[in-house]
């Protein structure tokens, strides 16, 4: 694609996958991308545009929502893994963090903690180790470690289910709208642990985010999502710079701000899809 | 006035007058109420983990009873027969989840509803015809069951104990307590759990469901063959058991869908009630019979003004 330089070492590809949902309803018509072992990929693109599809088509949450890869292929470390479960892939070192959230209400932090060891055979030590460890990302963690989740606040769950998510021992996480629902603080200090954790434990991170100003800020690549198939790629940086993700994604453009009605008409005329 | 003296004098009177009987008439109340409280745990475990409003449970305290004696009959030493049982109900949990719950899986509550109500007929048929229809003796003393009594005299009164009455007790109570440490220390307890809070995350996580739901529906199987001894060992064993295993319904109103206290409690509040309301009011009052309908009165009154259950579980929610 554009500028991308093939990378050395891919950990993820995915080649031209459709996703249709209940048999009828297409959500991804042939959508590719690679991320690279230790990078942070982002997927950008509104509402609708298939960024959750795509993450839960690669992690295999989608057979429960009645949905259903019909093309193309996924290839995580060199082996296809379209058929495999959730779990096998968790197993492998794949995992997803929901949109939302989705802590287990009623368990406490630290129980909800310990669910995301639940595919490890490598015994209580290990994964108190690591317990430890996510303890130290999220010091506040420790504090609510035995409030039920569901009575923590909405920056805290984020953090549970991100430490959720690393304690099974992942090389990729899928990240699903971090930034969702959470004060503008809040989503630095998050993405910044996604740094941190991508730095130092070298955990290779796929993440959906509306938010394109501050995903792109950290991640190294991005990918943009309309209507199902991804119209733009590139260096996280020259995506900063371009003068149509400016104009439709970050609200600027060189004629200074626009009104909405304006920005849609232009949109009309130019189109990056026929 | 006399008429309501009957209802609200008398029958404290009597309760005062003979406090061993009262006392008599609470522990056969408790006793049963302690079976009912153990069919509503299964309920409240299938339920919890997969939103299936099972209507087989009451089945399955018939069928393993009866796979219990029928193994027995064919010469199989109690103890072994009891460990086939286990086996069994084994093979029933797969079963049920390769066959009804893996095919059905997103589909609507109502249509999984209806499939438990399939595995009922399902039970209840081949049951009949593998064990055939009459009423069988529970192999009450092969199990080493004590069957005496005790006998006690508080208030110089007189309340007679049966050992197996004990014995239920003290096995139901052991039961909880090992499925409670079960569900808080474990690890598969703790995917149970979750399971029950969000399935998407559990999946996510890398928490199997076909794994689980076996796992809870074999502890299901486990409650029925302990309710079905219990129950068994009282009553004989036949189909008719199911409707006292239908009492579970009102202590589920009672005690609310999700709790496991709310089924221990809701049971045990039910049986403990309907042997009151049938011995001090109803025989005398309205001609007995009452424990037929007590329960299902009871629950929808409770239902009218907490519809979630006394113990329904807290819905969490976050402004």
């Amino acid at each position: 694609m554009l500028d991308a330089a093939p990378d050395p070492e891919t950990l993820l590809e995915v080649n031209n996958i459709e996703v249709i949902y209940n048999h009828v309803i297409l959500v991804l018509k042939g959508v590719s991308l690679t991320v690279p072992k230790g990078g942070i990929t982002a997927l950008l693109g509104g509402n609708g545009a298939g960024k959750t599809t795509t993450l839960k088509a690669i992690s295999n949450l989608l057979h429960s929502e009645r949905g259903e890869v019909t093309k193309g292929s996924v290839i995580y470390d060199g082996t296809p893994v379209e058929h495999l479960d959730p779990a096998a892939l968790v197993r492998r070192g794949v995992i997803q963090v929901m949109e939302g959230r989705h802590c287990f209400e009623h368990l406490t932090v630290e129980e909800n903690l310990l669910t995301g060891a639940y595919t490890r055979r490598d015994g209580r030590g290990a994964v108190s180790d690591d317990l430890d460890l996510v303890y130290q990302y999220f010091p506040r963690l420790k504090e609510r470690r035995s409030a039920q989740a569901g009575y923590t606040s909405g920056g805290e769950q984020q953090m549970c289910a991100i430490g959720r998510a690393l304690m099974s021992r992942p090389e990729m996480i899928l990240l699903d709208e971090p930034s969702m629902g959470l004060a503008p603080q809040l989503v630095e200090e998050i993405f910044g642990i996604v740094k941190d954790l991508n730095e130092k434990e070298g955990v290779s991170f796929l993440l959906a985010e509306q938010n394109t100003t501050v995903a792109l800020r950290f991640a190294h690549y991005g990918y943009i999502l309309e209507s199902g198939r991804v119209v733009m790629d590139g260096d996280a940086a020259s995506l900063l710079e371009n003068p149509d993700v400016k104009e439709f994604y970050l609200g600027m453009s060189e004629a200074g701000r626009k009104s909405f009605r304006d920005v849609r008409s232009y949109r009309r005329r130019k189109r990056w899809l026929s | 006035m006399e008429f309501l003296s009957k209802v609200f004098i008398d029958p404290f009177v009597d309760m005062v007058a003979a406090p061993d009987f009262l006392m008599q008439v609470v522990w056969e109340g408790l006793v049963s109420g302690v079976l009912y409280a153990l069919i509503a745990l299964g309920f409240v475990l299938i339920f919890r983990s997969s939103r299936i409003f099972n209507f087989a449970q009451g089945i399955m305290v018939v069928f393993a009873a009866l796979t219990l004696v029928g193994l027995h009959e064919v010469g199989v030493p109690a103890w072994i027969s009891f460990a086939l049982t286990l086996g069994v109900m084994f093979l029933l949990a797969v079963g049920i989840e390769r066959v009804v719950l893996r095919p059905l899986v997103g589909q609507p509550d109502i249509i999984l509803f209806m499939a438990t109500i399939g595995i009922t007929l399902f039970l209840i048929g081949g049951g009949e015809l593998i064990f055939g229809g009459e009423n069988k003796r529970m192999i009450t003393e092969e199990l080493g069951i004590p069957t005496g009594s005790v006998v006690l005299e508080p208030f110089g009164g007189l309340l007679i104990l049966e050992q197996k009455d004990i014995t239920a007790v003290i096995g139901a109570v052991a039961l909880v307590v090992a499925l409670l440490a079960f569900l808080n220390y474990t690890r598969m307890g703790r995917a149970v759990r979750a399971l029950g809070d969000d399935h998407q995350a559990a999946l996510s996580v890398g928490i199997s469901l076909q794994t689980i739901w076996v796992l809870v529906w074999f502890i299901a199987g486990i409650i029925a063959l302990v309710t079905g001894i219990a129950w068994g060992s009282r009553a004989g064993v036949s189909f008719a058991l199911e409707i006292i295993a239908l009492k579970a319904l009102p202590v589920l109103m009672l005690g609310g869908l999700e709790s496991i206290t709310g089924a221990i409690i809701g049971g045990l509040a039910i049986g403990v009630l309907e042997k009151l309301f049938e011995i001090y009011w109803g025989q005398p009052l309205l001609g007995g019979n009452t424990e037929a309908w007590f329960a299902y009165v009871l629950a929808l009154v409770v239902l009218l003004f907490r519809p979630q259950g006394l113990f329904g579980e807290k819905i969490i929610e976050r402004v």
